[in-house]
């Protein structure tokens, strides 16, 4: 009986010290969150407070991305992809090199943007200020934005003149450093690594169907393609390529990519006029390359 | 007159009433929270009234524009319904209504009591990418129901955000909607801008504020900060079996948000709708039988004003203005092409309503309204300048102690005090005024 109290009572003091400590632990990381709400943004002419985008977030945000801005908020069993966990301060759409913290505009730009075949939504919708202070508010939560400086942005030259010669160039930087092995060969995301890919969090994610859809979760433009796939996109097995692959190959690059896509361009056109088919260049089979 | 006025007097009684069932079929969906994981603050201001997130999301058809539109993206399990339901007790008391038993033929009539307000049973959401469709069943409090909206919308057709097209019966292209009004007392519920008839005048078809069967046509920019519509509709104040007849009224509007610095996104807009409906109708078997669609003698009327909604902080304020105007026939109750009283013409009224609301959170909201209607022109000469105008103040709070992407809960809090100039039976001022306490709720 006194054994069985003794016992009782170690479990107890463990349960009570461990309570005590990660309640501590928690107030700790509360209280250096709350230090954090003095983050600020810088968007142009426009300055983000994090501390005037509180009401804000809890009215738009907080369902998915959740109150620690974890990305578990009650919606996030629903959806896939999962909301973003802002405290690891990875993000898909930068304009700076891979690893690297995104630019103040870069956070601001997607919010606007949304992501697409995401339940992301566009916020365009909220005031400018709004979104500068909601830039802030999503830095405040990871401890990154104290210790890091955001990466440097990546040069992009100014977009050459799309030719013929260029489009087959491009088809074979595509071939060469191996887009296709999860992009497919014709860009229809079902190449031979596609099944198996999954995410930093071991989450099956699928690469991009080009045939499928005429926007990126990262922008629309050419520059924007461009910046794509020589960034990457952190946290997914979407690397960056800047290492591969020259700037000019890059626009070539864009340029072939642009001619998988469903909508008109330039590139198509004349893609059409010299018979370039997706997928290996006339030597290789156009079927899957093998491995 | 006497007549007309008494018949006015029950004619407010039953209005309010009707109010308090017509206001209340705001489309509120937590249907589309379910679908798209939103919580119902990320569309609503404070439910059912719409923000300008919320407002985008109408516009592009029920759409988030995230290419996973489609009801095939939806799990198996989800249903577009959603039902509502407002529980209450309330307090209506008028000053004067005309009464058998009181000595001078008028007394004050007071009523109170638990009450519910009816059912309303939503669905709507997209068919396909670009395809939506929303109905709303609405029930009174005997459970009969009646189609409130029902309609299809194809939407950015040719991939222009421009064209977007709707048909059926709808809620006109009010910026500030009185469907998603957040008061809900019998005279406060409704805006009398929207319903406004002059004293004597039988035109209901008017009523910007009822839902109409119609083609509207909507454009607006890709952000939704520019946007403008057109709707031809049915002159039949949105009932069944065309019993307007052949004539057609058309509603436009237009509005502009911007941005202004630190204080947001502001909009200001305006709307006009120019109509023809009959006053007259071929009968069979005598006078009180028309047939239904043999209406004749169609004469004009009109409501334009300018509308927007500006933020100042946790304050908002609705702006509606309107100037009215009824053709003489309308106004005296003429059925065209008989004689005209001696000297007969239009009549013409201006109004306006600000509505404040104090967000004090997503979860919190108080209510201000306060509405004028001045008769500017009555239609016979000599008729005091302003008989039939009308005064409204509503107060009320808006509690949402549950507010998630399920559900919406709402403690609801109201009163309202009306005046009509010369609307009591003895043709001196009628008053009245509701208090409402009620639960508000819908899933
Ligand atoms: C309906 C759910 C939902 C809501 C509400 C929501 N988000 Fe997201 N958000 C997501 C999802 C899902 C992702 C991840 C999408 C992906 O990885 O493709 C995401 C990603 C993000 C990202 C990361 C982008 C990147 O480059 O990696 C940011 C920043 C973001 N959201 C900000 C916000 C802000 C600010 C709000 C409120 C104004 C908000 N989100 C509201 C679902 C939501
Ligand atoms: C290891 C597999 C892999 C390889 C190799 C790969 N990608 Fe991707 N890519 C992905 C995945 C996975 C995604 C989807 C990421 C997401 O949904 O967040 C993606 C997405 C994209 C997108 C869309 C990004 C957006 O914003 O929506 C583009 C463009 C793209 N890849 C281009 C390329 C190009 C060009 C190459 C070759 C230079 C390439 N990818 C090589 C896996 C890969």
């Amino acid at each position: 009986m006194r054994r069985m109290m003794l016992n009782g009572s170690l479990v107890l003091t463990a349960v009570v010290t461990v309570a005590l400590c990660s309640f501590s632990w928690a107030q700790a990381t509360k209280a250096e969150e709350d230090r954090r709400l003095g983050m600020e943004s810088h968007i142009g002419k426009l300055t983000g407070h994090a501390a005037a985008a509180q009401g804000t977030y809890r009215r738009y945000c907080v369902g998915c991305h959740g109150v620690l801005g974890d990305g578990e908020g009650e919606n996030a069993q629903w959806l896939d992809p999962k909301p973003r966990n802002f405290t690891l301060g990875i993000f898909k759409c930068r304009s700076t090199t891979t690893g690297t913290l995104p630019l103040d505009s870069d956070l601001f730009d997607t919010i606007g943007r949304g992501l697409d075949s995401s339940n992301m939504p566009s916020w365009n919708p909220l005031s400018s200020q709004e979104r500068a202070d909601l830039a802030a508010y999503v830095k405040h939560f990871s401890a990154r934005w104290v210790t890091e400086k955001p990466g440097t942005p990546i040069e992009i030259p100014k977009k050459p003149e799309v030719t013929a010669e260029r489009l087959k160039a491009g088809q074979e930087v595509f071939q060469r450093v191996e887009c296709w092995k999860c992009h497919g060969p014709t860009g229809m995301g079902n190449g031979p690594s596609a099944a198996t890919l999954t995410d930093d969090q071991n989450r099956p994610i699928l690469p991009y169907n080009f045939h499928d859809g005429n926007r990126f979760k990262c922008g629309t433009t050419d520059e924007d393609l461009y910046r794509i796939f020589m960034t990457g996109l952190d946290g997914t097995p979407m690397p960056s390529w800047s290492d591969n692959i020259k700037p000019d190959e890059a626009w070539d690059l864009v340029f072939y990519l642009r001619t998988l896509q469903p909508m008109k361009s330039k590139a198509k056109e004349i893609a059409r006029q010299i018979g370039l088919k997706p997928g290996a260049p006339s030597a290789a089979p156009a079927s899957a390359p093998q491995q | 007159m006497t007549s007309a006025r008494k018949r006015f007097a029950s004619g407010v009684l039953l209005a309010s009433l009707f109010l308090l069932f017509a206001a209340r079929d705001a489309n509120a969906l937590p249907a589309f929270a379910r679908k798209y994981g939103l919580r119902c603050s990320a569309c609503h201001e404070a439910w059912p009234m719409l923000n300008y997130f919320g407002q985008k999301f109408k516009d592009n058809g029920y759409q988030l524009m995230n290419d996973r539109d489609a009801p095939i993206w939806q799990n198996n399990g989800y249903w577009p319904v959603t039902i509502r339901i407002t529980p209450s007790w309330h307090r209506e008391s008028t000053d004067k209504v005309a009464v058998d038993q009181a000595a001078s033929g008028q007394q004050r009539v007071t009523s109170h009591g638990f009450d519910v307000g009816g059912l309303d049973l939503l669905s709507g959401g997209t068919l396909d990418k670009n395809l939506s469709f929303l109905f709303v069943l609405s029930s009174d409090e005997n459970a009969a129901f009646h189609f409130e909206s029902v309609n299809a919308r194809f939407d950015n057709l040719f991939g222009s955000p421009w064209l977007n097209l709707k048909v059926g019966k709808f809620e006109l292209d009010n910026i500030v909607s009185e469907k998603r009004g957040l008061t809900l007392s019998s005279s406060g519920g409704g805006f009398q801008l929207y319903h406004f008839v002059p004293l004597g005048d039988n035109n209901f078809v008017g009523q910007i504020g009822d839902n109409q069967f119609g083609l509207e046509w909507l454009g607006h920019s890709a952000n939704d900060r520019t946007r403008i519509s057109a709707a031809l509709i049915n002159s039949s104040d949105g009932n069944v079996d065309l019993p307007g007849s052949n004539s057609y009224t058309g509603f436009f509007a237009g509005s502009q948000a911007f941005e202004l610095g630190k204080l947001g996104t502001q909009r200001v807009g305006f709307y006009a709708m120019v109509g023809q409906a009959p006053t007259n109708t071929l009968t069979s078997g005598g006078p009180d039988f028309p047939i239904a669609g043999g209406g004749f003698g169609n004469k004009n009327f009109s409501r334009e004003g300018f509308n927007g909604i500006f933020y100042l902080g946790k304050l908002d304020f609705q702006v509606v203005t309107q100037h009215g105007s009824d053709d003489a026939y309308f106004a005296t109750s003429t059925a065209a092409p008989g004689a005209l009283p001696a000297g007969a013409r239009s009549a013409v009224w201006n109004g306006a309503f600000v509505e404040t609301h104090y967000v004090y959170s997503p979860q919190l909201i108080f209510i201000q309204r306060s509405e004028w209607l001045r008769m500017s022109q009555q239609a016979i000469p000599g008729t005091p300048s302003n008989l039939g105008d009308i005064d409204n103040y509503v107060f009320g709070y808006r509690y949402m102690p549950i507010m998630n992407s399920r559900a919406g809960f709402a403690i609801h809090n109201e009163y309202s005090w009306i005046r009509q100039r010369g609307g009591a039976p003895d043709g001196t001022d009628l008053t009245s005024n509701s208090l409402f306490l009620g639960f508000d709720f819908d899933f």
